[in-house]
């Protein structure tokens, strides 16, 4: 029997995404991968995977997944929304899952994430991963392209997503703190490739001026609504080069985009700076109508900030620890399997300040 | 051959640089590019990812935490020392394309744009070897240049919504081939049965910056005779072994 989550309700926005497809660009195959690899990473230590494995990227409002697998650990990192575990129909009860802990579900146990506050995605890892082909080294998926993930598609009510385990390993459950999501005061960027093609007022504009996150946004870039900054004699079209994630591309109306995991390889626009690939995650968890504000630095400041957060990625992995249980807990788990929903009701006691 | 002018470095953040050699679409800088690029791929730099050829510069995605933007420049520099372009790096394909006016949807149009009739657009689209400059937008999309001046046309005004794969379109000179369906405002003159982009094939993609394109006009029937083999994963097209040089090099 084949192991699986069947998708009841498919949230908002769900796609496998790992940490991208790199190597292709040359043939217009865009790079992709996790918006915040952060909380993606996260999610797939506490699961017990690699941190670059695929999970299924949630983007503001969360499915509901039936188990239909012996059992399966989840575990779901990034920004918080409520996560419900809802019992099979034999019976039990349900409880809350905090985020940044593992868990174990059953066959037939349901989990349901909510809205999301605070972050535009969050990422739900499974154990062992899912059991969708790589396609071109990487399970992200890209939807324009119909390539990746399941069928290279948002799932949709009614989908069985594979998995690669039929059943969770046997050990403990484990949690970290949860990291700080919240967004700096300002997002850095170095200035170019085509600072050039823009006046001094226009390089003022985007470093003074506070935007706004437009609803026209998606994984492919965010639009930016606030003072439109002002090309110069060069113009506002170049002969077509490469892009890099971050890159802020100004196309006539002098409103910034910020092209993200699902950026085209190439583009026509003069790209005023590059948002730092430290503040790239910040980026890609903010939601429409946040406010954001820009600041230069130079490249090594850059360089420096990319060491520090993979520092800070290696340090929020080492204070992953046992789940603390009451005594209590402990005891009654000892006298055997037929006593867990007894041992998850307690948890949800332990849960629900989190 | 005039070796390399001194090209420009221009830092897209912590993650890429551009090696630029100009700001034209011109064939001579095409070849440095794609001739930095063949070095790169001969002599890997460690840190460094992928490197994307585009008209004009080469861009260089590399690994912050491997690799510093100092020490990238460092390395690149021999490697730009006494660079040339290369004779020729690509294949030469002929693409079958059915410039029929019920695929070529702008035919009409740009026949009249330009002033000329329709099987003269085609007679000229079809006659010029065109060279692929890069590939980008949406995967194995080639941007083909090399078309007689008369096809510098702006854009269309209105883009459309949805451009059918296979479409093949032109706009500023440059010959555009859709591999999938997607918005675009170039006008379309002819259709291609040809799997630019066909996910059984590794690689997926049929063309690569540097190969030689002419388009050989078919039929309607003709046409739907080999977009059925396409489908059926069994068009295989094949570049053209007398004329393609220096692939092996």
């Amino acid at each position: 029997m084949t192991a699986h989550l069947r998708v009841l309700a498919p949230g908002l926005m769900t796609t496998v995404q790992d940490l991208g497809r790199p190597g292709w660009q040359h043939l217009g195959v865009p790079v992709s991968g996790a918006l915040d690899p952060v909380s993606l990473r996260a999610a797939n230590r506490l699961a017990g995977n690699a941190p670059g494995m695929g999970a299924l990227e949630i983007a503001y409002h969360g499915p509901t997944l039936r188990v239909e697998a012996e059992s399966v650990r989840i575990a779901v990192a990034g920004g918080p929304a409520p996560i419900e575990i809802l019992p099979a129909e034999n019976g039990g009860s349900g409880w809350r899952l905090a985020m940044f802990e593992s868990a174990r579900l059953r066959r037939g146990q349901v989990v349901r994430i909510g809205a999301l506050t605070g972050s535009a995605v969050l990422y739900l890892a499974v154990e062992g991963g899912f059991a969708v082909a790589p396609v071109l080294g990487s399970q992200s998926t890209l939807t324009r392209a119909a390539i990746g993930g399941f069928e290279g598609r948002a799932l949709r009510a009614g989908d069985a997503l594979p998995l690669r385990q039929q059943a969770a390993a046997e050990r403990d459950e484990v949690m970290m703190p949860a990291p700080n999501l919240r967004p700096p005061a300002r997002v850095r960027v170095v200035l170019g490739p085509q600072d050039d093609h823009f006046t001094e007022a226009g390089l003022r504009a985007l470093l003074a001026s506070t935007y706004t996150v437009s609803r026209a946004s998606d994984r492919m870039g965010m639009r930016l609504d606030g003072p439109p900054l002002e090309h110069s004699g060069k113009g506002n079209n170049i002969v077509s080069d490469g892009i890099a994630t971050g890159a802020i591309q100004v196309p006539g109306n002098g409103l910034p985009i910020v092209l993200l995991a699902d950026r085209q390889t190439t583009g026509g626009y003069p790209k005023v700076a590059t948002v730092i690939s430290a503040d790239v995650p910040v980026l890609g968890r903010m939601t429409p109508g946040s406010k954001v504000a820009f600041a230069a630095v130079g490249i090594e400041a850059a360089e420096t900030a990319a060491r520090q957060l993979a520092s800070d990625i290696e340090a929020m992995a080492a204070r992953i620890a046992p789940v603390r249980r009451e005594p209590a807990v402990d005891a009654e788990k000892l006298l055997g399997e037929n006593l867990i929903s007894g041992t998850v009701d307690a948890r949800e006691g332990g849960s629900s300040g989190a | 051959m005039p070796s390399a002018p001194e090209p420009r470095y221009l830092p897209c953040g912590d993650t890429a640089l551009a090696v630029e050699f100009g700001d034209r679409v011109d064939e001579r800088l095409s070849g440095l590019v794609l001739a930095l690029a063949r070095r790169l791929d001969a002599a890997p730099i460690p840190g460094v990812i992928e490197t994307v050829p585009t008209f004009r510069s080469l861009m260089v995605h590399y690994d912050p935490l491997r690799l510093s933007h100092a020490e990238l420049k460092r390395q690149l520099a021999p490697l730009l020392d006494g660079l040339e372009v290369a004779a020729s790096v690509g294949r030469r394909w002929r693409i079958p394309a059915c410039y029929d006016e019920s695929l070529g949807l702008d035919l009409a149009d740009v026949a009249q744009r330009l002033g000329l009739e329709v099987e003269e657009v085609i007679a000229r689209h079809s006659g010029t070897e065109q060279h692929v400059y890069m590939m980008g937008f949406l995967p194995g999309l080639p941007y083909l240049g090399g078309l007689p001046p008369e096809f510098e046309l702006p854009r269309r005004e209105n883009p459309r919504i949805k451009v059918p794969p296979g479409a093949v379109a032109v706009a500023m000179a440059m010959t555009v081939i859709y591999t999938m369906e997607c918005p675009g405002g170039w006008h379309i003159l002819a259709r291609t049965p040809a799997p630019l982009w066909d996910m059984r094939r590794n690689p997926p993609a049929l063309l690569a910056a540097g190969d030689k394109v002419t388009f050989e006009p078919v039929s309607l029937s003709r046409y739907e005779a080999l977009l059925a083999k396409a489908a059926a994963g069994e068009l295989h097209l094949v570049p053209d072994p007398a004329a393609t040089r220096g692939a092996g090099a």
